[in-house]
């Protein structure tokens, strides 16, 4: 230990000009910095232009999830009821957010795009059971929205296993 | 002087609850003031949330505390362990009762005095008390029957009973020169001469120093070592119980400041403006300080401390006190 006083005399000085100084915090729920817009957030599930839903209810998702976090259980597609273009359709599809680590592999392995993770990651309940997301609610724009930076700054291309295929 | 004044007990006893609200008060404000500062030391804002400036901060706090479940682990000694806090706010607040702040007023009949009690061996009792507000820390700790609270409260007790010896010494040279234990006398003592922090200059930067280590704030923070060791001996401690410790450590630093300015820098004297606003800018002057040290600095090791404690502070305490003895017996 060997004292350095003149050291320590200027680290006084530095802290007591910080004093003086505009501090640099950005106040959240007031200001919300814009994430990136491959940012992974809250889960969509997609439609057609039609309105057909995308989703077949093939359960890759489910097996993709390291988390296993997202429950599908198909039904089959009727002429009365034809709710996507395959032969079956997502009877049920949930997803538990509170178990979600938002690693977008659910997206990776959609055969026909039809789970996307979006921005929006004010996804706080005050219950556990208001975690789960059902697929009306997957389906819905999401209630709350976050800005997000603008893309063609941002992103990066379109992948080349998604153009090509 | 102080004999004849004419002050009934009732004017005693309203100071007494007046000083010891003040000083609770006082102790909940510092915080958000103490909180404000360091975030703006680090660009922060600080809290700004609880009402407008955060103002309203030490009340959530309070309120956050008090309903917290007072965790009471199944091994503890009952007694001990609930008196543990208890005691270090007791001797807390006690303490800043000997603290002179003002001169006496004459109220028509009666003489109020500027401080509660004028105690003939002040000094020592100030140092009593902390001393057992010293046992309180030590006996949490081994109350709580917890290996890291029981090392966490030798880690306490082996700082501020090392550093004691130093602030004991350190103000020996000021009592040498105000030939008066108490406090009172030692404030118009330096009315009379100098401010004894031109003549005590060492023993002022000695005092300080192990004033530091004593109330356990950065950089001798070891006791709580938030970043490394996370808690010492309050580990078990949860709720308000775990609060009366942290008041207990935040009212000795007043304490310390207040006894600070009484010894080293003429108490409530100064020009123009009334004694106790002198005396308050010279405390708030000290506990700037205190968090301005805590932004800067960063945390000994616990072999420095014991170094610097026992080989340098020590040392230069005792040279400090023979060499003002020396003088004052020459000088006569």
């Amino acid at each position: 230990m060997s004292p350095q006083p003149i050291g320590s005399l200027k680290g006084f000085a530095v802290t007591l000009r910080q004093i003086f100084r505009k501090p640099i915090t950005q106040q959240y729920p007031e200001y919300k910095r814009p994430v990136y817009p491959r940012f992974r957030g809250r889960h969509r599930l997609h439609r057609y232009d039609n309105g057909l839903e995308k989703c077949v209810g093939c359960s890759l998702c489910a097996a993709a999830c390291p988390a296993d976090c997202i429950r599908v259980v198909p039904a089959e597609n009727t002429p009365e009821n034809r709710v996507s273009p395959g032969e079956r359709y997502a009877r049920i599809y949930e997803i538990n957010m509170s178990r979600c680590i938002f690693c977008g592999y659910c997206e990776l392995a959609c055969p026909f795009d039809a789970i996307t993770l979006g921005n929006e990651y004010e996804l706080s309940e005050y219950n556990r059971d208001d975690q789960i997301y059902t697929k009306d609610m997957l389906l819905a724009p999401p209630v709350k929205t976050v800005p997000s930076a603008d893309a063609a700054r941002y992103d990066t291309p379109e992948p080349v296993w998604k153009t090509s295929a | 002087m102080i004999l004849a004044l004419h002050q009934p007990w009732w004017i005693s006893a309203i100071k007494a609850f007046v000083v010891a609200n003040l000083v609770l008060g006082g102790f909940a404000y510092l915080t958000w003031l103490e909180r404000k500062i360091l975030g703006r030391m680090h660009l922060r804002y600080g809290p700004n949330r609880a009402g407008p400036f955060g103002l309203l901060q030490p009340i959530a706090d309070l309120v956050k505390l008090l309903r917290k479940a007072s965790f009471f682990p199944a091994a503890a000694v009952d007694v001990l362990y609930v008196l543990a806090p208890v005691v270090a706010g007791f001797t807390a607040i006690a303490a800043f009762s000997v603290i002179p702040f003002g001169p006496v007023w004459h109220w028509g009949d009666y003489d109020v005095t500027g401080w509660v009690v004028n105690v003939p061996i002040g000094l020592v009792l100030l140092f009593a008390l902390s001393s057992v507000g010293v046992y309180a820390f030590v006996v949490g700790g081994w109350s709580s029957e917890s290996k890291y609270s029981l090392l966490g409260s030798m880690r306490t007790c082996a700082q501020m009973v090392s550093y004691e010896v130093s602030l004991a010494l350190s103000v020996l040279g000021v009592v040498l020169m105000a030939h008066s234990l108490s406090l009172v006398d030692i404030v118009e003592r330096q009315q009379a001469t100098i401010w004894f922090c031109v003549p005590q200059i060492v023993g002022l930067i000695t005092f300080f120093i192990a004033g530091i280590a004593e109330t356990n704030r950065a950089p001798f923070d070891l006791p709580e070592a938030e970043q490394e060791l996370v808690a010492g001996y309050h580990t078990e401690y949860s709720g308000m119980r775990f609060g009366l410790f942290q008041t207990a450590e935040y009212i000795n630093m007043i304490t310390l400041s207040g006894l600070a300015v009484t010894l080293f820098f003429g108490g409530w004297s100064g020009p123009v403006l009334p004694g106790p606003i002198w005396f308050l800018v010279k405390l708030g002057t000290f506990i700037f300080f205190f968090m301005w040290m805590r932004a800067t600095l960063p945390r000994l090791r616990y072999d420095q401390l014991m170094r610097f404690g026992w080989k340098v502070l020590l040392p230069v305490a005792t040279i400090n006190a023979l060499v003002t003895a020396v003088v004052v017996v020459a000088v006569g």
